[in-house]
Formats: structure tokens, sequence, C-alpha cells
């Protein structure tokens, strides 16, 4: 079943009314093709209206679609020969956070990704995106991992945050955090981080500390949840979409503020309309991302790295 | 401006506004209640006598605590783009900053000096905890930047004392870029050789604690304080059950194995120095003095190692 956000109910009764004509169509040698070549265009341009100024909450909606790609589908689209790698070894497996060797255009890499699920089974499985320590451990295993082999590390993120629970503060959520981030900034081989969906803070930046920082045009990346944001300093979480304003949190801020390095334009309408266009993108601008720091060394790499998040909050919006 | 705001506001103002009362010549203990003279509560270095518990201290305090003979000299800070994001809530960014600066004579969340612990140079940044929650910003960011590279030049140590409930909102996405930012900064220590120590005090949590408050060589905490990743509400609200007795206290910590130890605040001083002399200073020292401790350790009834 197709899932509608609220401001794109407009757009579902038009392509509703396509697929009803069209429906009508197979029955009798009726002759609809003027009326749904007609329709059409109008939903095409409801799109374009619709999506050139959606708001910064809108993005927020989006960028948590439960049809917008996953992490399991830019694996699945972008890396062959995929070989999940598990556990952290001290603890468990965590499958909030999927990772693995495979070949990226033909080219050995490592993976890692959220993967939030895609229905309520999966959603359960993968603990809906939120790792635990374990998760970033295993992360900062497979980047370890990575460096030995002299192998890209490539990361999808997506996700609500780190999970709060206890369990997780009982084994370290924050101490294992830090350590992540200190591995994304330690590697010795190029990393390319892709906001793919919600950057939900500490959960977020502890596999996104790369050289090269992309995030898909409606993603969204953001230090704390705008209904968090709002239920503290608003003391009520219906003020979630002025959060959401107030945070620049999209990607057309985050460029602006330097913090991430470009945007990667999606169909319109959203990824979650056309996956396999968003994926393709999102494949063609880690390509041309990795490619000059292939020919960077290890210190180059640690240096640009390091240079880079240095430069960060020296300019404002 | 004019006759009236120049002389007449002030005079009106001096009258209106209360003196100085000295309301501050008691403070109750948080924990157990109990009404503590301030001059004995400051005596007993804001532990309170009757029930044991730290009681905050502020980032001046911390410094006449754990610096020889309680002296430092503080640095002057690197200036930072004051709100980035034209932030705005119920109230402008820009103003609270403002009022909270004005408080302290213009400084942010952070406040860095330098001296010697153990007769060894180190550097100390501490958080103000009153400052806005003790929340790190970039110039939170700045300050620890500023305070590595000057430890990586006077090769002394790096001491951090967070008090902090983590990132500060206000500041976005660029709060969130000061969690790589200050592991950069105890990267610089760790890379000159030289100890990069930190001291969990109440409170740390959030994206100060998931960044360079738990990368330390050492990890100490002091008795009672609140460290941890997520706050206690929101695992509430995320579980839906009650948190165990003691959860993300400093001995919960310390029995989970998050930290090295947990040191009342009477033995800070001298564990501080102890540990900054154990790792710059391992040679061992005159002859004289290994006798001594030699005979100390005989005494105490120890063995001696072979």
């Amino acid at each position: 079943m197709r899932h509608f956000l609220e401001f794109e109910k407009p757009l579902a009764e038009l392509e509703g009314k396509i697929e009803e004509l069209r429906h009508l169509a197979d029955g009798g040698d009726l002759n609809i093709a003027d009326e749904v070549s007609r329709l059409e265009t109008k939903v095409d341009r409801l799109l374009r209206q619709t999506y050139a100024k959606l708001s910064p909450w809108q993005k927020v909606q989006l960028a948590r679609h439960p049809d917008r790609p996953h992490g399991g589908d830019y694996i699945a689209g972008l890396i062959t020969e995929f070989t999940p790698l598990a556990g952290d070894r001290g603890f468990a497996e965590d499958r909030a956070i999927v990772g693995g060797l495979g070949r990226f255009r033909g080219r050995a890499v490592v993976v890692l990704a959220h993967e939030k699920g895609a229905d309520t089974e999966a959603r359960v499985r993968h603990n809906f995106g939120m790792a635990k320590p374990e998760g970033y451990r295993k992360a900062i295993r497979l980047m370890h991992l990575a460096a030995r082999f002299g192998l890209p590390v490539v990361s999808f993120v997506d996700t609500a945050g780190a999970y709060p629970g206890i369990e997780a503060e009982e084994r370290g959520q924050a101490e294992a955090i830090a350590r992540a981030i200190e591995a994304c900034l330690q590697l010795d081989v190029p990393l390319i981080a892709t906001v793919i969906g919600e950057g939900g803070s500490g959960g977020a930046i502890a596999m996104a500390a790369g050289n090269s920082v992309l995030m898909l045009e409606n993603a969204i990346y953001s230090v704390i949840s705008p209904e968090g944001c709002a239920s503290i300093l608003w003391r009520s979480s219906g003020n979630a979409q002025d959060a959401a304003e107030a945070l620049k949190l999209t990607a057309q801020d985050l460029l602006k503020l330097g913090v991430i390095d470009r945007i990667i334009a999606e169909p319109l309408g959203g990824a979650h309309r056309d996956k396999d266009a968003a994926v393709t993108a999102t494949g063609d601008a880690i390509e041309a991302a990795l490619k000059p720091l292939l020919a960077l060394d290890g210190p180059a790499l640690r240096k640009q790295r390091r240079e880079k998040f240095l430069a960060m909050g020296t300019k404002g919006l | 401006m004019s006759w009236l705001t120049n002389f007449v506001l002030p005079k009106i103002r001096a009258v209106v506004t209360k003196k100085e009362v000295p309301e501050n010549l008691w403070q109750k203990c948080p924990n157990c209640g109990q009404m503590l003279f301030r001059r004995d509560l400051e005596a007993n270095l804001n532990v309170c006598a009757n029930c044991g518990n730290h009681l905050r201290m502020d980032a001046e305090q911390r410094m006449a605590l754990l610096f020889d003979e309680g002296r430092s000299t503080a640095i002057e800070l690197p200036k930072a783009i004051a709100d980035p994001l034209k932030f705005r809530d119920l109230k402008r960014y820009s103003d609270r900053l403002k009022e909270a600066q004005a408080r302290v004579g213009g400084r942010d969340a952070m406040v860095v000096a330098h001296g010697t612990i153990g007769g060894l140079p180190a550097v100390l940044a501490c958080f103000d905890f009153a400052f806005m929650g003790g929340s790190m910003g970039i110039a939170v960011g700045e300050a620890l930047l500023a305070a590595a590279r000057l430890a990586v030049l006077q090769e002394a140590a790096l001491v951090v004392v967070p008090a902090s409930g983590g990132a500060r909102m206000q500041e976005g996405i660029l709060s969130l870029m000061q969690m790589p930012r200050t592991t950069l900064a105890v990267e610089m220590v760790k890379e000159a050789g030289l100890p990069y120590i930190v001291l969990l005090t109440d409170p740390t949590t959030g994206g100060v604690s998931a960044s360079f408050a738990m990368l330390g060589d050492i990890t100490l905490a002091e008795p009672g304080a609140v460290i941890g990743f997520a706050g206690a509400r929101v695992i509430e609200e995320t579980i839906r059950e009650k948190l165990p007795e003691g959860f993300q206290r400093a001995e919960y910590l310390l029995e989970h194995g998050m930290v090295d130890a947990v040191v009342p605040r009477k033995e800070l001083k001298e564990t501080l120095a102890r540990i900054i002399r154990l790792l710059m200073s391992p040679a061992p020292a005159t002859g004289l003095v290994l006798a001594a401790a030699g005979k100390g350790r005989a005494a105490a009834g120890g063995k001696t190692a072979p």
C-alpha cells in the first residue's frame, strides 16, 4: 500500500482518477487518452508546484516517508557481490546498522548503512534504524577492516538517532558513538557519507565524519529532532514545525553552512516516487566524490578530513 | 543620551532594585535537604557535610581546586561567530546569549587555564554548567581546540572537566559538528604523546558525553554525577518503564566498566596529580626518594616486587 503525506493528498486524488479512467478504458473501447493526458499534465504541474516550495517541516515528513528508499535499497542498487558482515565481537549483532564488503561500480569497498526496515516485521528486526552501542562498535570494526585492506568506506545515514534505552546506556552508548566518530576521523582510506533520509544527531555523525558528505535533496540532518527541540525550547511538541524552521536542517541550508559538500537531486515528487532513479543518482554522486579522493594517500586523506571539519562553523547563514 | 537617562534613571533603579542581601548565606542540599552554611560548604569543597552529596562547582572553583596552590592563568579564547542560524524560539537566541554572557563577563560555557598539577604543566578546560546548561556550541568547540593547541605547545597534560547537558540546540547542525571537532582536539593532544584526562562531573550527557568526554586516556568521575547519552526522561518515554535505582550515576558507570575510577572531591587533586606524574614522569626519581618509597611500602605491610 502506498502512503501519502498530508500535502501529497491532492496528488493522490488526481492519480487515483487516472487509475480509475484507465480501469474503465480496459473494460470498453472508450477513448480516454485525451482525458488521461490532461490529468497527467495536471499531476505534473501540481508536483512541480508543491515540490518547488517545500517547507522544512514537509521535508522532515518526506525524509521519514515510509516508502522512501532505505539503506538496503541503496545496497541492493549500488553494491554488487555484497557480503554482509555481522557483529561487534564484544556483545552482539545490531541489525540497525547493516555492514559488509562489496563492489561499488567495480571497486571493492566497505559499506555501512542504517536500515529502518520497510514493513513492520523488518522495522522491529532493525530496531527502526536506531543503533545500540554494538551497532557503532560493529561500524568501527568494519572501518578498521577497510583501512587494513585499503578499501574506501561508503556509508548511508538514515536514523532518527541512537537508541535511547537502558541496555544501550549500560553498554556505553556515548562511548561507542565517540569512538565511531574518532574512527571516521582517523581512517586513512576515503570515507564518503550520504544522508539518505534522516540524519539524527549523534547516531548520524557516528558514521558521517567523512571526507565527503552528500545529502539527498529532501533529506534532513539535525542535532535534535524538531519534536524534541520543540518540547524543550517551546515546551510543547506541537511546535515541531517552528523548530523545523529554526533548526535549519534541510540539505539546502546545510550546504550554505558548509556542513555538507553536495546535494543529490531527487526525482520529481521525492525519492519514494522513483526509487531506482534516486539510487542511481546517489551512486553517480558517490562515484564523483570518490574519484578525486582515490588519488590521495592515508595522511592526505586524514588531513583533508581534519581541515574540512575544523573549518566548519566559521560562517553562518 | 540625556540627563534623564544618564542621571535620573540609574538613581531610580538604585532605589527600586533590591539591595544585595546576603541571601546566599545558606544553601539547601538538593539531595538530603539539609540547610548548609555557605562558608562551611565552600570550605568542604561544595560537598554536603550531612550526606556527602557533591554539589556543583563553577569553573573558577574547579580551577582553584585542581591546580597546584590553586594558581592558574586563564587564557583568552577565540571569538566565535554568534547565532549563526539567527535562531529564534520563544526568545531570540542572540538575546539569550547576551544575557548569559553579561553575567560572566562575555565568555561562553568554557573556561581554559594553564598552570601546574603535581608540579607538571597542565591545561585545564572547564565547563560552566550555569552558562546555558553548559551546552556545547561553536564557542565551546573553539575553546577546547584552543586548550588542545595550548597543551601541545606547552607539552602539558590536557584535563577536561565537562558539566553539560549536551549540544546547544540553538546552533543546530553546527553544534552537532562540534562532536567531530572536539574529537580532533583530543587527537591533537594524543598525537603529541600527551595525557588527555577527563573528569566527568554532574551532568555529562548528550553530544558532550558522545564525543571528547568519552575519549580520555584516563576517565575519572565525581561521586553521584549523572553521566549518559540519552536523557532519563527520553528513555522512560521510549521504553515506558521505570529506570533502575542509580541509573546513569558515576557508580553505575564504574560498575559497567565505562570509567576508570569514581573519586571523591577531597581526593581529586591528589589523584589527578599522581596520574599526571605517573604518565609524564615515568622514570624513577632520585635514589633517596625511591628508598623512602620502598620503606613506605614496607611499613604499610606491602610486598616489594622482585
